[in-house]
């Protein structure tokens, strides 16, 4: 019993101590926020002090903060209900429909997501400077709809294979036509798995940082481009650049925790369940 | 990519024997997204390809001509570019190894019952889900700057002095970066493999009088090595073109010391405007993924039954 409790507590104590560690740039930069700017700089680094939100009051009251959250969130979910619209109807038919051709398409649809960014770098913009897409959200939209599609129809598709066949078998006994079914069985039952697919689409898009830092400058620019702009070196500005960070990764960190089992499923295309 | 595995889907023509079978047209279904990313996969690979064999800078797009082979020749002579292919492989594989080998055992630590694992779980993970931006600039700026970082002023303050970090070792500062972004990933994926492992297999090794070291080696590992190959194939795809966290940083430097082959093919892009020579980058990035890209689609392919 005494070997198993000691057990215990190391598992306990490293568990923690993992934890701790990890978390702990992001629980520093939490604090900094909440830090002036000199106390963010001081020497020796305070662990305690009197809290201010000027930090705070100081970036929602620039101008263009509101251009670039806006920017986020128009652009994620934009292109997570792009690539729903899309995804949803094509990981229907190869779910309950499935042709010889079906794992080739699905297959297929997966290696498009190997094609590296670079790769491709300069046709996508010479395409957007050309079409005038360049540092308009629609160009970011259609780009991240493309980017996650693939992942998005694995992930309904997978959902939508884990429904039992007998339901909708004992549903079309009972007459009901293509409409009903899918209103009144499938949905209700898909929805939770849809939702998780949404949530991994807004995190990808949220966090994307190649495109919108190849493809924006100022008008269409999201937050990832708006926190890169304090990587130039004047002026330290530690205790805004962690308010602003702060503010950029708290809604996708809480739909990331909420979501954490569902993902797994996104981000292996199902090859880890 | 590989356009010959470009299928149209088929119409479904379900047998007329299994009346369950709705007879629906699934063409107009799948059709929409095959379309799109048929599109999104041809149309710049082959402009990329179409380029690369061009003379063609955008700072005077009038002298655009056809130059056959020059553009290989000219970067594949470029010592620079090997420099960033050396790069791009020592990144590759030193994030691969920490967060595959850290992730492994944070998995086994974090399948262990111990109190408030559902929150040390959450907190582990939770790197994963800060914008590649954010982290670099905590890194660079709160962490690793030289004067006023937290470690500085830890070995400072221990009467070691400070570690200028961008400045003595850049790659090694990226790889912490990046390592510490990717960790959870591993570990988030690792920990369901191990959960996935049936537990009346391990009460019988145990009974057997295995060790911990030797369920570890004889079960547990075993089990994973096929999560493990995934893991690795996925994150192989994405460290192949680390961008951001170079962007924000180190800017490549010092020197051509953190240019990777994405940053290389950016600077010959966007700074040079060379998009001839950046296509023929392109194309040698293209090649590098897809060699680990058929490692990952045979394994994803083992697994899948439609």
């Amino acid at each position: 019993m005494a070997r198993k409790n000691s057990r215990l507590w190391l598992w306990t104590l490293l568990g923690w101590l993992a934890a701790a560690i990890l978390f702990f740039p992001i629980f520093w930069m939490f604090i900094t926020s909440f830090k002036t700017e000199v106390a963010a700089v001081s020497t020796p680094p305070q662990l305690f002090f009197q809290p201010t939100l000027e930090n705070y009051v100081a970036i929602q009251t620039r101008a263009d903060y509101s251009i670039y959250a806006f920017n986020s969130v128009a652009v994620s979910l934009g292109s997570t209900i792009l690539a729903l619209l899309l995804a949803v109807p094509a990981a229907y038919a190869m779910a309950f429909f499935p042709t010889k051709r079906t794992k080739g398409t699905l297959l297929w649809m997966l290696s498009t997501k190997m094609l590296p960014p670079v790769g491709v770098l300069v046709p996508i913009y010479i395409l957007c400077r050309n079409l005038g897409l360049l540092d308009t959200r629609i160009g970011l939209i259609i780009i991240y709809t493309l980017i996650n599609l693939p992942i998005v129809v694995w992930m309904i598709y997978s959902f939508f294979k884990e429904v039992p066949k007998e339901i909708l078998e004992a549903d079309r006994m009972d007459g009901a036509n293509t409409q009903q079914e899918l209103r009144h069985v499938l949905l209700p039952l898909a929805l939770p798995g849809i939702a998780s697919t949404a949530l991994l689409s807004i995190i990808l898009s949220w966090n994307e940082a190649f495109w919108s830092l190849n493809l924006t400058t100022a008008d269409a620019a999201p937050l990832t481009a708006f926190i890169a702009s304090f990587s130039s070196p004047q002026g330290l500005f530690w205790a805004k650049l962690s308010a602003a960070s702060t503010l950029a990764i708290a809604p996708i960190l809480i739909f990331g925790w909420l979501s954490q089992r569902q993902l797994v499923r996104g981000l292996t295309f199902g090859a880890v369940k | 990519m590989s356009s010959s595995l470009a299928v149209k889907p088929q119409q479904a023509t379900p047998p007329p024997a299994k009346r369950s079978r709705r007879q629906v047209s699934t063409l107009p279904l799948v059709a929409p997204s095959v379309v799109v990313l048929l599109l999104w996969m041809i149309v710049p690979l082959a402009m990329t390809l179409w380029f690369s064999f061009q003379r063609y800078n955008l700072l005077n797009p009038d002298a655009r001509r056809f130059i056959g082979i020059e553009n290989f020749t000219f970067i594949l002579t470029d010592p620079g570019l090997w420099t960033a292919i050396g790069i791009t492989l020592i990144l590759v594989a030193s994030v691969l190894a920490i967060t595959i080998a850290l992730g492994t055992l944070l998995a086994v630590l974090f399948d262990q019952d111990f109190p408030g694992r559902g929150i040390a779980r959450v907190l582990a993970i939770s790197p994963f889900f800060v914008m590649p931006t954010v982290s670099a600039l905590i890194w660079k700026n709160m962490l690793m700057h030289p004067v006023n970082g937290l470690f500085a002023q830890i070995t400072r303050g221990l009467g070691l002095g400070a570690i200028d970090w961008f400045a003595d070792f850049p790659l090694l500062a990226i790889i912490i970066i990046v390592s510490w972004e990717w960790l959870p990933f591993a570990l988030l994926i690792l920990l369901t493999a191990i959960q996935s492992l049936d537990r009346e297999q391990l009460e019988a090794a145990r009974m057997d009088g295995a060790n911990a070291i030797a369920l570890f080696r004889f079960v547990m590992l075993p089990h994973l090595s096929r999560a493990i190959a995934v893991v690795a194939a996925i994150e192989t795809i994405f460290f192949l073109t680390i961008f951001a966290e170079i962007f924000v940083t180190t800017g490549g430097g010092p020197g051509l010391a953190t240019t990777n082959l994405a940053y290389y093919i950016f600077l010959k892009a966007l700074l040079e405007f060379d998009v001839g020579g950046a296509s023929a980058g392109g194309l040698i990035a293209v090649i590098l993924a897809n060699i680990v890209a058929i490692f990952l689609m045979r394994s994803v392919a083992r697994n899948l039954d439609t």
